[in-house]
């Protein structure tokens, strides 16, 4: 069974049309990009996929459950976790709770439980605080554990934000733009990074990126999109050669 | 003409009345909040200085109504760019509600400074003769039309100023985005003073009308009045000027009603709840459009 | 020698036993007080209010520091609180035989107003902000309308004659009690949840908070606070109106949370403390009272020139006051920081970083 399974998703936003026609189909263990133009509807992807925008058209299904409807919240306590083309940390919150916070949906203790600090909350706020210690040593995080998030310099903030979307236990991560604003020796480290997290946290990973190096260097597949529209999917070779992908990045070429 | 219309009438002339002065104070709700997404709450307080201006120049120096009029909304609006200066600016950078809170403070002060200097209600002599004429059983007085047309004169005014004018639409370029507007020439500092004085002048004014229609002031007089005023500018849309206009007719009409149908006790209890639901209904107001955020 | 008292202080703070320790002081004092007269009457008063305001301001910030929202209501539902227990201490319960029923009052009207409370997070929901603080505003005044128009509870008029019910130890215990909750719901993944709305809403949705409970959680127990604040209220001033929960009653605490600083529990009890005891101070009876040791050269003048005056102007040095603080602390005295007591000290441990040798150098990631 496919783990994630997009068909004839649609969108509009009062008449303009943002997505429409998308299919996907995602297996276990895939790592596939997706790539356009800007205002291509990648963003909007992600957004449809999380709950944030209510498809006005098609069914996406994770696990055999619909997602189309549900609140954001809980698409990712089923374990869907993203991050965002510009970084949305809890930026007057330390590092820790950043992390800490994602594994709300994961804590098991009632509002009385909170309010008295009595009986599964011990031993639930421990295993919390552990998981996420766990996720900043991992990457290379956890000495800044009670420093505010805005203060971090900009390349550890987006490391930060893959911890605390890690946090939430994801089969399926979503990756917007996580290279946007490196150089090119962050962008390797960055390649080697999602590699890893992707054997060592069983991870399915969709991500978008302009960086055509990181997407040709590791995804399987892309998907290309413009206006919404799919344009070409398939092997990176395949996808570089592709004429109609050529000429939604450079432009249609002139018969000489 | 049959009694019911006369007494449609009647009450659709109260509301104007009332509509017109809520209106000039929410416009200035409307305006600070336009540019500096800002509740000045020490608005309505302003109102209330006016009035009381409008006691000293009138009742104290015995001028008639028009320089009365014009000299106290120089007053409010010099005492508006005041404010702002001294209280607002420096926290322009600063968190929202500290701007919030200060606006409170100062409205405070005003209360409280104008009680220490007349711990009674004041009463203002009549500005002008009170001519009641009678068309076909409606009763109309020459108060009324004078704080109707005035009224929606200034409006009209501050409509072609917003719209027509260079300093109307440098005010609107300041409220969609306000960090690039500098690099365009246009003097943000002198702009947004001059946003708080017209803002502030209108409730000068309005506090004239008031005085006009209800002549008998006291400091606290401001706070719900300025309350609703700003209600009216949230259900109209806040940030929008027609908004205002549109929310404080709405209010009034509202509020004359239902002292109309109810017992008198119950206009607020009434008011709030329609607005509520309206709110609910149309959450950003009647002309009110949502912030977009990108995710 | 400095560094040595510091460390045995930072010790003492840490020992378990410390605050139970307290808290039975506290008690103690709560009873032995007023039993034996060992303050005036007047200041024991003083201290109630302070108790009050205590509660009232720790649960605005909940709702206004905390989530970052801007709340109006908090009068509303002070005032439901204190209608719904007089109500029952007058009329319900038979108070003469069994006086003991009185936290039973205060605890029912914590809970009617925690009810209301549900109802205001309803809007919440949906709307931010701006329009948010307008429905709350709202709120208030329909309650305010409605005891206004209900002749059974006193109409305009009030009710008076209430019995005086609240003491010292019992403003203590609840103070203590509800202070103590809210300090936990904070440091609970709801109070998390909480900070992560006020942060970005739509990033805490994402990250699996669901942003509607926790802002339905935080009003109720803000309410509840209120209601409980104001069911003692109305049992120590012994005379309710809808009058009394307005507007200015709003601002008032408002003007206590934002003075002692957003989001700081520590913060509300400073802010509330403060505005209490430095408008009681101004008063020209407490501040002829307090002046009086004077010689009588100094003290006279003083008298009729400054002191006698402050009735009308302490209402006039306090907003001056509130706005200097806002002009140097925007975010108030104590804003977004925390007394160190009052963080759990599991909290505080795993903030804090321990081994300095596992500090990265290169700032990059090494391979596994």
């Amino acid at each position: 069974m496919a783990l994630l399974t997009a068909t004839k998703v649609g969108h509009h936003f009062d008449g303009l049309c943002a997505v429409a026609d998308f299919n996907l189909e995602l297996h276990y263990g895939d790592l596939m990009g997706v790539i356009g133009p800007n205002g291509a509807g990648k963003t909007t992807v992600f957004n449809l996929i999380t709950g944030v925008y209510r498809a006005t058209e098609g069914s996406i299904c994770f696990k055999g459950t619909e997602l189309v409807g549900k609140k954001p919240n809980q698409i990712a306590a089923l374990h869907i976790g993203r991050t965002f083309q510009n970084i949305r940390l809890f930026r007057d919150l330390s590092v820790l709770d950043n992390v800490r916070i994602a594994h709300h949906a994961q804590i098991n203790y009632t509002p009385l439980e909170g309010l008295l600090h009595l009986g599964r909350y011990r031993r639930e706020e421990q295993r919390v605080i552990d998981n996420s210690r766990l996720l900043l040593a991992i990457f290379k995080l956890e000495h800044l554990a009670g420093e505010t998030a805005k203060n971090l310099p900009y390349g550890l903030q987006r490391r930060l934000e893959i911890a605390r979307a890690l946090a939430i236990s994801p089969e399926l991560l979503l990756l917007d733009e996580p290279a946007a604003g490196m150089n090119p020796n962050e962008i390797d480290q960055l390649m080697d990074l999602i590699q890893w997290i992707r054997q060592e946290f069983k991870l399915t990973i969709l991500l978008i990126e302009h960086q055509m190096k990181l997407v040709m260097g590791i995804c399987e597949r892309i998907k290309v999109l413009d206006f919404g529209v799919t344009l070409a999917e398939g092997p990176p070779k395949m996808i570089q050669n592709h004429p109609k992908v050529l000429e939604a990045y450079l432009g249609e070429i002139p018969d000489v | 003409m049959s009694q019911g219309v006369v007494y449609w009438l009647q009450q659709t002339l109260n509301a104007l009345q009332l509509g017109s002065i809520y209106a000039l104070i929410a416009l200035g709700y409307t305006m600070v909040y336009g540019i500096l997404i800002m509740i000045n709450f020490a608005h309505g307080d302003v109102f209330m200085i006016g009035a009381f201006f409008c006691f000293l120049l009138s009742g104290m120096l015995g001028l008639t109504f028009v320089p009365t009029l014009l000299l106290t909304m120089l007053g409010t609006a010099l005492l508006g760019v005041v404010i702002e200066r001294l209280a607002y600016k420096p926290l322009r950078q600063a968190p929202r509600v500290s701007a919030i809170i200060t606006a409170l403070g100062v409205g405070l002060f005003l209360e409280n400074f104008t009680l220490a200097l007349s711990p009674y209600p004041k009463h203002i002599p009549m500005l002008l003769e009170n001519v009641t004429w009678n068309l076909h059983g409606i009763s109309l007085s020459s108060i009324q039309v004078v704080i109707i047309s005035l009224s929606l004169g200034l409006m009209l005014l501050l409509d072609y100023i917003v719209h027509r004018t260079r300093i109307g639409m440098a005010m609107r370029a300041i409220s969609w985005d306000k960090t690039f507007v500098p690099l365009m020439g246009i003097p943000v500092d002198l702009i947004i003073s001059v946003t708080f004085a017209i803002g502030a002048g209108l409730a000068g004014a309005a506090g004239t009308m008031y005085a006009l229609a209800y002549p008998v002031i006291d400091p606290y007089m401001g706070i719900m009045v300025g309350w609703k005023a700003f209600i009216c500018a949230v259900v109209g849309g806040i940030g929008n000027i027609r908004g205002a206009m549109v929310g404080a007719f709405i209010l009034g009409g509202v509020e004359i009603m239902v002292v109309a149908f109810f017992p008198s006790t119950y206009r607020d209890f009434v008011a709030f709840t329609l607005l509520i639901l309206l709110i609910i209904i149309r959450p950003y107001g009647i002309l009110g459009k949502p912030r977009i955020q990108k995710v | 020698m400095i560094v040595m008292l510091r460390e045995q202080w930072d010790l003492l703070l840490e020992k378990p036993w410390l605050v139970p320790v307290l808290l039975v002081i506290g008690f103690g004092l709560a009873f032995v007080i007023p039993e034996y007269n060992l303050l005036s009457v007047y200041v024991q008063l003083i201290l109630m209010y302070v108790g009050i305001n205590i509660i009232l301001a720790v649960s605005l910030n909940l709702v206004n520091g905390f989530m970052g929202e801007f709340s109006l209501a908090h009068a509303g539902f002070m005032a439901v609180g204190a209608y719904t227990s007089v109500l029952l201490t007058m009329k319900v319960l038979p108070m003469s035989d069994f006086p003991l029923l009185f936290p039973c009052a205060v605890f029912a009207g914590g809970l009617v107003a925690a009810f209301l409370g549900m109802i205001v997070a309803i809007p919440s929901f949906k709307v931010r902000g701006d329009y948010l603080a307008i429905i709350t505003l709202a709120f208030l005044m329909i309650v305010k309308s409605m005891i206004e128009n209900i002749d059974f509870i006193g109409g305009p008029r009030g009710i008076s004659g209430i019995m005086k019910f609240t003491t010292l130890p019992w403003v203590f215990f609840w103070t203590v009690a509800l202070v103590w909750m809210i300090r936990n719901f904070i440091y609970s993944k709801y109070g998390r949840g909480v900070l992560s709305i006020r942060e970005d809403e739509i990033a805490s949705d994402l990250m699996s908070v669901n942003t509607k409970q926790v802002k339905l959680f935080a009003f109720m127990l803000s309410s509840f606070c209120a209601g409980i604040a104001g069911a003692l209220f109305a049992h120590l001033l012994q005379f309710i109106s809808p009058r009394i929960f307005d507007i200015t009653k709003s601002t008032d605490i408002l003007i206590m949370v934002y003075l002692g600083g957003i989001a700081s529990i520590g913060g509300s009890i400073l802010g509330a403390t403060l505005f209490t005891v430095l408008l009681e101070l101004l008063r020209p009876s407490t501040m002829a009272a307090l002046l009086s040791w004077l010689p009588s050269l100094i003290f006279d003048p003083l008298n009729e020139h400054f002191i006698s005056h402050l009735g009308v102007w302490r209402m006039v040095i306090m907003p001056l006051a509130l706005i200097l603080v806002m002009l140097y602390c925007p975010r108030g005295m104590m804003g977004l920081r925390e007394f160190r007591g009052f963080i759990p000290r599991r909290d505080r441990e795993a903030h804090h970083y321990i081994n300095p040798q596992e500090k990265d150098p290169h700032g990059a990631i090494d391979r596994h």
